[in-house]
């Protein structure tokens, strides 16, 4: 097995549950990541990333490899450019752990291209994401203007 | 918040960060390679680092991997950082890594 290129840990004081929905439901993403993840959140389906809302412009396409809710979702990412080319997919794993009374929160990204623009995108945008997530769902104040 | 303070408060542990940065996802192993030190005493470096969660670990098989998690940085940096500084700050940090090269202690 190919070892991750990126893991992100946080540690946040929500249920599993708040942190799942705060990832899978619209209304949710929009406000602390000002993008939005599409999808019926089924194993095998698509997914859809948006800025602000279902009809934005659309930024990242991939599948729902693995869903266990409000533990464990893996989905592959792309570009919608690149949605034929199975080459230029990477993988991102997010795990929901509970830890005492605050979860743990771990995203691994990899399967990522060597010097791809996805991995320059990504290594500047999941801090900022998931501080963002920390702030909203403790705080109920996302990070402004995240982008 | 102090845990992340007293962790990077030590040039060891600096420095296992930057080699992380290089490379992330090492071992151990790897981790000992350019530093003269103990295993042991590497271990309870990695130890405070990953109490500060700067440092995750999975486990792949028999080793454990470690990834540099700049999330509690970033988290400092959002708190006493305004958005407009940053591009101001970066032209300050290019000027002073050109004159002084690139080194860190």
């Amino acid at each position: 097995m190919p070892k991750p290129q990126f893991l992100y840990v946080t540690y946040i004081s929500a249920s599993p549950e708040k942190v799942w929905k705060a990832l899978t439901e619209p209304e949710q993403t929009t406000q602390y990541w000002q993008h939005v993840n599409l999808s019926d959140w089924k194993a095998g389906s698509k997914w859809e990333h948006r800025e602000n809302d279902r009809n934005g412009k659309l930024w990242l396409v991939g599948k729902i490899i693995e869903i266990l809710p409000p533990r464990r979702l893996v989905m592959s990412w792309a570009r919608p450019e690149d949605e034929g080319k199975p080459k230029k997919h990477s993988r991102v794993t997010f795990e929901i752990e509970p830890v005492g009374d605050v979860v743990r929160l771990t995203v691994m990204h990899d399967q990522l291209e060597a010097d791809s623009e996805m991995l320059e995108s990504i290594t500047d945008g999941w801090p900022k994401v998931l501080s963002s997530l920390k702030s909203f769902l403790e705080l109920g104040r996302p990070l402004p203007n995240l982008w | 918040m102090d845990k992340v303070f007293k962790a990077l408060a030590d040039p060891t542990r600096r420095r296992l960060l930057d080699s992380l940065r290089a490379h992330n996802g090492q071992t151990l192993g790897r981790l000992c390679q350019h530093l003269d030190m103990t295993r042991q005493a590497v271990t309870q470096h990695l130890r405070r680092l990953e109490d500060a969660n700067l440092v995750a670990t999975i486990r792949r098989g028999r080793e454990k991997l470690h990834y540099l998690n700049p999330i509690p940085i970033h988290e400092i940096t959002e708190r006493w950082i305004a958005k407009y500084e940053r591009q101001h700050l970066d032209a300050l940090h290019d000027l002073k890594k050109r004159a002084e090269g690139d080194h860190y202690a």
